[in-house]
């Protein structure tokens, strides 16, 4: 009985310390990957192929999404603004929500699974490969070489995906409810362009998808460095990149909206 | 080092992106306005600004001629004190009236500016001096049961006599 009880213990007690030890490295590996950022932008290429993998490829996904969640909203919006008699205000709607909330969150979302868990795969399979151990041998410093220009590819693709699957999103809108539904142009626009603040709803939106841009590639890039090298490591690894950054993104979001309309 | 066709494409999303934002930025938002212009600030109290908030828009004949900078409270005269951000543009004579509209049943409230007809304009910091509050809705419903009541009354007297 007693015997029972503490190995129940040990292991919540293990699980606990594990769990805090990982953050402290997690947080010394964030550390350590700015403070090699300024080498690695002196081999801008390995930047530029980052934001291919990263950016590029994840663009028919987002513009792909953004149009489709767009149209929704949309159709969804004139159902509802129809029985108020005001669908003039789809235009704001539409912009309103993509640009602040939806643009941002469900672009990171598809990010972390698009380009996060591609990151972690990587990085996995060079640790099991061990070809991080090779570069270690050879001096060269693999958070420099490897981990700080994967991070800066994908933080600056970040904010320019979301602002890809906002303007995409709100051109979907423009095409349900003035090509097809017959809201009026005019009105559409002006309306949207009187409600939508560039350094209130914008501007937030920008900082929003930068902050989870730099959580979701942190995530990824420390989980894929710290997957144990093995076949199911490496797959663990990626399913938690993509279930922490989720979280992470729609925590953090919680918390910039807050911070945001404080401010108001 | 040479041209890849990596490149290319890094280019063009690069491209793509900041369209996009330049997109949002215009089109969407009203950066294009007369924001970055030339202001001056005026003040003006009201006895209540009901729903008006900063950055609401200050209208004069119905076109856009400012907009609503800091609300504060005055504890001396227990007013609201409004600092109007108006584009230099346009001067107002120094009898100017401000009344705090509602645009449509249910819109955003706004200041409505009516000129007067003094020869001197209103300058930098000066004070607008005639005033109207937003309308409370539940002040007007008082008042209206109010005069019903009254007018029953009245016509009871009519009848009585």
């Amino acid at each position: 009985m007693i015997a029972s009880i503490r190995s129940v213990l040990q292991k919540i007690g293990h699980r606990v310390i594990d769990s805090v030890w990982r953050m402290g490295f997690a947080g010394r590996f964030f550390l350590l990957t700015l403070m090699h950022s300024g080498t690695c932008f002196r081999r801008f290429h390995l930047i530029l192929r980052e934001v291919f993998s990263a950016g590029v490829l994840s663009l028919i996904i987002i513009l792909v999404s953004g149009l489709f969640v767009g149209m929704v909203l949309g159709l969804q919006g004139f159902e509802t603004l129809q029985t108020y008699g005001s669908e003039e205000a789809l235009g704001i709607l539409v912009a309103k929500s993509l640009v602040m909330e939806l643009g941002p969150v469900v672009a990171a979302l598809l990010f972390a699974s698009r380009a996060g868990s591609a990151i972690t795969a990587e990085i996995g399979l060079m640790k099991a490969t061990e070809q991080i151990a090779a570069m270690e041998m050879m001096a060269v410093d693999p958070i420099a070489r490897v981990v700080a220009p994967r991070f800066w590819g994908a933080v600056i693709s970040m904010p320019l995906l979301a602002a890809l699957f906002s303007a995409m999103g709100i051109f979907g809108g423009y095409l349900v409810g003035v090509v097809l539904i017959g809201v009026d142009n005019g009105s559409f626009w002006s309306q949207m362009q009187a409600a939508v603040s560039f350094d209130r709803d914008i501007l937030n939106g920008v900082i929003k998808s930068v902050v989870f841009g730099v959580a979701v590639t942190t995530i990824a890039l420390f989980e894929g460095f710290d997957a144990p090298p093995t076949a199911e490591g490496v797959s663990r690894a990626t399913t938690r990149t993509v279930v922490t950054s989720s979280l992470a993104i729609l925590g953090l979001d919680f918390i910039l909206t807050a911070f945001m309309f404080r401010g108001v | 080092m040479q041209r890849t066709i990596l490149d290319l494409w890094v280019g063009i999303f690069v491209v793509a992106g900041l369209a996009a934002i330049l997109f949002l930025a215009l089109k969407v938002g009203n950066m294009a306005g007369f924001e970055n212009g030339q202001t001056y600030s005026l003040k003006a109290g009201f006895d209540n600004i009901g729903g008006l908030k900063p950055r609401a828009p200050i209208k004069s004949a119905g076109v856009v001629v400012g907009r609503v900078g800091e609300i504060g409270f005055d504890n001396q005269s227990y007013e609201a004190t409004v600092t109007l951000n108006l584009d230099s543009r346009y001067q107002f004579p120094k009898d100017t009236s401000a009344a705090i509209m509602t645009s449509g049943l249910l819109g955003e409230q706004y200041i409505s500016l009516e000129a007067g007809g003094d020869e001197k304009k209103l300058g930098n910091g000066d004070r607008l001096k005639i005033t109207q509050g937003a309308v409370v809705l539940e002040n007007l419903i008082g008042q209206f049961l109010y005069n019903k009541a009254d007018e029953g009354k009245s016509k009871d007297k009519a009848g009585s006599l």
